[in-house]
């Protein structure tokens, strides 16, 4: 029978169907971090018991790390006792750590892929929600609770229904300055924040084809803004151009086998899926948030919507509008903006930070403007000044900070003050989500670059 | 972690009735750091319900003396967002044992059947019924019957049927998790590892 990329990874998966429940669904991979895995591990110390495969459990810290002055110790002391639960947990069970000031430090989404530690075909979950980045080659990956997380330490399994299968094709040529980021809050827009709920979706079409794998990152990535449990891209050359030769890539004969394997994953010619959507590339422009959730996203040249114009209760609508100062038909252009956040697992690799270059190049950051560059790794820093870049933005009035979550949640001191407007490259623009009364528009890194030297939304299309 | 065994719940309602509530709304990132699951209660929907001064917020309902219970009763596509299952905590550590709304996310539907926190999806229709129900009467009670799979709100005897697995059902009903279940077949999952190329 016509099988899709998803049931091939899935059914091969699957330790038993339990009848009018969950399959047992065994993990190849996961990650933990210092936010969702201690109470798990405390779990483990109640119930005495082990972990089972401690070498298929990664452990990094990102969420709560300060991303100034790394080599100083952590001055919020709960912060701290965190990052050291983490430490102690990984050390007492065998597991490998890859803490603050770790050569191979970042956020667990970005480490993950540079190290090999993600492959096509593997089942992969961890403690967050962004997880589903790592569908981009291939694989099964999507966030868990802290109970899952017990469960995966102790048993390398957990209980999951399968989702029901979606597949979205974009086609065609995507117009200038329309990133991987657009087309992914494009779709969100148009399904909604709940629209792919209950479903994993497979990208698909020549737009997915041509994106390179950190594209394919991001558009992954934000797979559970449309409500998806994950997202994945049948992997291609590209995919194994990417992983061949990394710290934990299979290597020698395993690599020719593994090879055998992963040229099998792909959605069989006449394989069904419960639901289809079809984009077109050419419709997409540059996109932004203008609400407080990822759905609420328009072309950046666009005015926003009215209550009539929306899905959903108008009361939740104004409330959302209220929240971000804005109101109904106002123009996105010309709005004011206070802070600019680059990094997150969303738009943290080095691909985000040259599209960011290549508007600043030659211009100033405006005066206003706070602007916090923080790479998603010690990989992706040590690139951005390998390259250059770090000159470029030195020259136009920018610094660069050091690894970590910071401002997209906002768990460390990286929080955007009550009332004022960041245009942020990360995921969520919920209330309160880059700090208490922050307002976040959410765009790309070129989006992002364009407000950094003008001040206000502006579209990157003009500076290009 | 062991939870109280769901069965029949008959108790009044707080009424929610915003739509997209996420995750980070239910308890912000700040309120993340312990390393143990103590105390989430406090900081449950923590930007609506307090001033950035502690003082609390008057007019959520959380704060309103008129409401009370141990259900809550959400808009659509609720628990959006985040995998912290510190939300799910959070609302079962400030005493709520089910939530109602018409559309749940995913993960927080998962983390709540996880932690002993029932969430009984129903119509937007019985939704709307449920909310006016407790605003025509505040003290309205809701029963929940968990072996049946139905809610009623008492005071019209208007009823709808729930969907639950049966085997989480099983586990909700005697306290069990999936940890138990899992625990009993090791030698299951330690066969089908060898079939793991990596």
């Amino acid at each position: 029978m016509a099988k899709t990329l998803f049931d091939k990874v899935w059914d091969s998966h699957v330790v038993r169907n339990i009848k009018d429940g969950p399959d047992v669904f065994f993990i190849d991979r996961h990650f933990i971090h210092e936010v969702t895995s201690p109470v798990a591990f405390l779990g483990l110390k109640t119930r005495g018991i082990d972990v089972i495969y401690p070498e298929r459990t990664f452990a990094t810290a990102d969420h709560n790390t300060p991303t100034i002055n790394q080599h100083l110790p952590v001055k919020d002391p709960l912060s701290a006792n965190q990052l050291k639960a983490l430490e102690e947990n990984s050390k007492e069970y065998g597991i490998s750590h890859w803490g603050l000031g770790h050569e191979k430090n970042g956020i667990v989404h970005v480490v993950g892929p540079e190290n090999g530690i993600t492959l096509p075909g593997a089942t992969i979950v961890c403690g967050d929600s962004h997880t589903s980045t790592h569908g981009a080659f291939g694989a099964i990956a999507f966030g868990i609770g802290t109970s899952e997380v017990e469960m995966v330490l102790s048993t390398q399994c957990i209980m999951q229904p399968k989702p029901k299968k979606m597949v979205i094709n974009v086609n065609g040529q995507l117009g200038l300055g329309v990133t991987p980021k657009d087309v992914a809050l494009y779709i969100i827009a148009k399904l909604t924040t709940s629209g792919a709920t209950g479903y994993f979706v497979e990208y698909a079409g020549d737009v997915f084809e041509n994106m390179t794998m950190e594209g394919r990152m991001t558009v992954c990535n934000l797979s559970i803004e449309m409500g998806a449990r994950g997202g994945m891209i049948a992997p291609d050359q590209k995919t194994f151009d990417y992983i061949k030769g990394r710290l934990h890539t299979p290597k020698g004969a395993d690599w020719d086998t593994a090879m055998e394997y992963w040229k099998t994953l792909k959605t069989d010619e006449g394989a069904e899926f419960d639901f289809v959507y079809d984009f077109d590339a050419a419709d997409i422009e540059p996109m932004i948030t203008y609400g407080t959730n990822p759905g609420m996203g328009i072309g950046i040249s666009k005015d926003i919507p009215s209550a009539e114009e929306v899905e959903g209760g108008i009361a939740t609508y104004q409330k959302s509008l209220g929240y971000m100062g804005f109101s109904e038909n106002d123009a996105m252009i010309g709005k004011k903006v206070d802070y600019v956040f680059i990094g997150s697992c969303t738009n943290g690799r080095i691909e985000d930070f040259r599209a960011f270059a290549s508007i600043v190049k030659g211009r100033k950051k405006a005066a206003h403007i706070t602007a916090w560059l923080v790479p998603g790794s010690h990989v992706v820093e040590a690139a951005i000044k390998e390259e250059g870049l770090l000159d470029i933005f030195t020259a136009a009035g920018f610094v660069l900070r050091e690894p970590g979550c910071s401002a997209c949640l906002a768990m460390n001191d990286d929080k955007i003050p009550a009332g004022k407007y960041a245009v942020s490259t990360s995921n969520r623009n919920f209330e309160g989500r880059q700090g208490p009364g922050a307002r976040t528009l959410l765009a790309s890194p070129l989006v992002a670059a364009a407000a950094a030297v003008t001040g206000v939304v502006t579209d990157p299309r003009e500076l290009m | 972690m062991a939870y109280d065994k769901f069965n029949i719940l008959k108790s009044s309602a707080y009424p929610l009735p915003i739509e997209n509530v996420d995750t980070d709304q239910i308890i912000p990132a700040r309120f993340l750091k312990a390393i143990e699951r103590k105390g989430f209660g406090d900081n449950l929907f923590r930007d609506w319900r307090y001033n950035a001064d502690g003082t609390p917020k008057a007019d959520f309902v959380l704060n309103n003396p008129k409401y009370s219970g141990k259900i809550l009763v959400g808009g659509r596509n609720f628990g959006s967002g985040s995998s912290r299952e510190h939300a799910a905590w959070a609302v079962y550590d400030f005493g709520f044992r089910c939530v109602i709304s018409s559309f749940f996310a995913d993960i927080f539907k998962n983390n709540c059947l996880n932690i002993g926190v029932l969430p009984v999806q129903v119509s937007a229709e019985f939704s709307d019924k449920v909310f006016a129900a407790i605003q025509a009467d505040e003290n309205a009670e809701i029963e929940v019957n968990l072996p049946e799979q139905t809610v009623t709100i008492l005071a019209t005897g208007e009823q709808e049927s729930f969907q639950i697995s049966g085997y989480k059902k099983e586990n909700l009903l005697n306290g069990f998790d999936d940890i138990d279940y899992l625990q009993n077949i090791k030698s299951e999952i330690q066969e089908f590892v060898k079939t793991r190329p990596f």
